[in-house]
């Protein structure tokens, strides 16, 4: 009876162990979707619409059913995840979440990289990079180091200078002091004229302002107005050829390939200057020696050293030579022609220019 | 722009305004919670529970404002810019529409999507009396239903509700936190939220098993109006810059079992210069070199 008794307790004991271990797996017709990232699941089962219909809590009980077997096979899988203890042995379980899966919209746009400045472009171009400044500047009266600018800098309160010399050719009557500050406010102010037309400039690059209205709106700048000009010019019978210019006015030559870039010589024209250019053209296919075009070669070499030195110092410090130490050591160049970044002189005919 | 040319004069307002501004990794997106002309007691018992829900990502407003959302947005987009919030959820009542909620978003401080909801039953938070679980909890969210993807507008809801209820995007999570979920039923042209309070009990092995206690704001909500972005506005929302994008490695590849293959590239190598096997007694001596060298017919010899 006893032996009973215990077999009775071991087999209620081994079904209570399958129970458990059967406990967490949920049988569901289709597979949900996850979204661990999100802690997202989606469930495509079409739900019992018969049973939820009626109200009460045997709807109630149906949707938490469902809901426990919907979160039972969400957190099996996110108990699944690479898990570590946080803070030591002792600290609490913490699992990584990969990154979210499901799109949702932005709450702004993607911020768009502003266009460069005037002195941004100017500076590409001439190849001038930024030289980092030292933040403190050894004071030679004071003997420490001071500030470069701004409060206690050294060379001391630029306010309380006592002493304004009187420069070569100025008028010695003039009050240097009151010169000294109305250069500072005008530097000032053209600062920040520059700064808003930047600005400005920027503003009308992202927004893509349409076409100009052609009557003046005192907004406007020097480019606007010029193009304006233009199309007013053009808007005429004749297309501007007898407008009457003003003074100054350059004379334009009439495109009369009407914004065409590329212009072809006539079939049947001058045979004397078509043989000449045909014969020119084989010459320079034949010769052995490259023909070079030493503005546009300069080009060419002095892009390429500034891609590499870009590369090269993306990670360190950049030397103080900079591109100008550089540049004015290379014998052979001259000053003149390594900033030759201009368009290529005529000097070739049609044919040679072309020819990379 | 003012926001332009008008640069802040301190830090605490340079930081203010670079919240604000649109970035590669953004911010958890704001919730703000209005109360219409007429709303009524229903209507704000459901506002102030959400609001309890997504507590710290959430403005709740406790004036009314008489305003129609789906006639005129102005409104709601100058509230957006004002707190910053590009989610928001309106609450309204009157014949036509009893208890109505309006759930919405916004795309730079313009909304972008609006679907009107009516809230046919509500249990509020403080009428289910048990414990609940800590405020800013990330919850786990489940969509039950097929409906929920064959349906258009179901599907802009559903991505809505996950926008809505996401909270902030985490890179590890404890796992004995995961005590909330929000459970989705969509059946019969209605939609059944629930809350729920998750209990993780012993099982045999490492996986617990869950039991759920129903904690939250329960909702009965049935879809009425619905004001959706056109395809390409919503297809501009979702774009991601380029920046977000994981660098490539290159040379790695992984397979559907888990494996990590790498890729080597070799130079051509001169096979008769290979390192193999010495055998010492193939070795030439130096003796049978010279003589092979000149010509001769190379001796086998044995080793000693």
């Amino acid at each position: 009876m006893a032996a009973v008794r215990v077999e009775a307790m071991l087999a209620a004991a081994e079904e209570q162990e399958a129970e458990k271990r059967r406990s967490i797996t949920v049988e569901k017709e289709l597979e949900l979707e996850y979204d661990l990232g999100n802690l997202l699941a989606v469930d495509r089962n079409p739900p019992p619409a018969a049973a939820l219909r009626g109200a009460g809590p045997r709807r109630e009980a149906l949707l938490r059913a469902l809901a426990r077997d919907n979160t039972q096979l969400l957190v099996s899988r996110l108990w699944e995840l690479p898990a570590e203890r946080a803070g030591g042995a002792g600290g609490p379980l913490v699992a990584q979440l990969p990154e979210p899966t499901f799109r949702l919209p932005r709450e702004k746009p993607a911020p768009k990289p502003r266009p460069p400045t005037r002195w941004e472009q100017f500076a590409r171009l001439k190849g001038i990079r930024r030289k980092k400044k030292t933040s403190l500047v050894w004071d030679e009266q004071a003997k420490e180091w001071r500030r470069r600018w701004g409060y206690r800098r050294a060379g001391g309160d630029p306010s309380r200078a006592w002493l304004a010399e009187v420069p070569a050719g100025a008028d010695p009557e003039e009050d240097q002091f009151a010169r000294l500050r109305r250069e500072k406010r005008e530097r000032v102010a053209r600062n920040e004229l520059n700064r808003l037309r930047n600005l400005a400039r920027a503003h009308r690059a992202g927004s893509a302002v349409p076409a100009a209205p052609l009557h003046p709106t005192g907004h406007q700048d020097r480019d606007e107005l010029r193009r304006v000009a233009r199309v007013a010019r053009v808007s005429t019978a004749s297309l501007g050829r007898f407008q009457p210019r003003l003074p100054k006015e350059p004379a334009e030559p009439p495109s009369r390939s009407g914004g065409k870039k590329r212009r072809f010589q006539p079939l049947l024209g001058n045979l004397a200057a078509e043989r000449s250019r045909q014969l020119e053209l084989l010459r320079d296919m034949g010769s052995k020696k490259p023909v070079l075009d030493i503005t546009r070669a300069v080009n060419k070499q002095l892009r390429q050293e500034e891609a590499e030195a870009a590369a090269a110092n993306k990670g360190k410090k950049q030397s103080k030579r900079g591109k100008r130490g550089r540049r004015q050591q290379r014998p052979g160049r001259s000053g003149k022609k390594s900033g030759a970044r201009r368009q290529p002189q005529q000097q070739k005919p049609a044919g040679g220019g072309r020819r990379k | 722009l003012i926001c332009c040319y008008r640069k802040p004069k301190t830090k605490r307002a340079k930081r203010f305004l670079e919240k604000r501004e649109p970035k590669l990794n953004e911010n958890t997106k704001n919730a703000m919670l209005i109360k219409g002309g007429n709303a009524n007691l229903t209507v704000t018992e459901v506002l102030k529970d959400i609001y309890a829900v997504k507590k710290p990502f959430a403005v709740l407003y406790k004036r009314k404002n008489i305003t129609r959302p789906f006639e005129d947005q102005t409104s709601l987009e100058f509230f957006s810019k004002k707190s910053d919030c590009s989610l928001f959820l309106f609450g309204s009542h009157n014949k036509k529409r009893p208890n109505n909620l309006i759930i919405g978003r916004m795309f730079d401080y313009h909304v972008l999507d609006m679907i009107e909801l009516g809230v046919e039953k509500f249990v509020a938070l403080k009428d289910i009396k048990n414990s609940k679980c800590p405020e800013g909890t990330k919850p786990m969210l489940i969509f039950a239903g097929d409906v929920f993807d064959v349906n258009e507008e179901y599907r802009r809801l559903k991505s809505l509700l996950i926008d809505f209820f996401r909270g902030p995007t985490v890179p590890n999570i404890r796992l004995a936190g995961l005590e909330y979920v929000l459970h989705f039923t969509a059946v019969d042209g209605k939609i059944y939220m629930r809350s729920y309070k998750v209990l993780l009990k012993k099982s045999g092995c490492k996986i617990p098993r869950i039991e759920l206690e129903e904690m939250g704001p329960s909702l009965d909500l049935v879809m009425r109006r619905t004001h959706l972005a056109s395809d390409d506005l919503y297809k501009l929302s979702l774009k991601q810059p380029k920046g977000l994008k994981p660098k490539k490695k290159k040379n790695i590849s992984h397979d559907a079992l888990g494996t990590t293959y790498g890729r080597i590239h070799m130079q051509k190598q001169d096979l008769s210069k290979l390192q193999t096997r010495k055998m010492k007694g193939l070795k030439k001596r130096p003796a049978e070199k010279s003589a092979q060298d000149d010509g001769a017919t190379p001796k086998k010899s044995k080793s000693a």
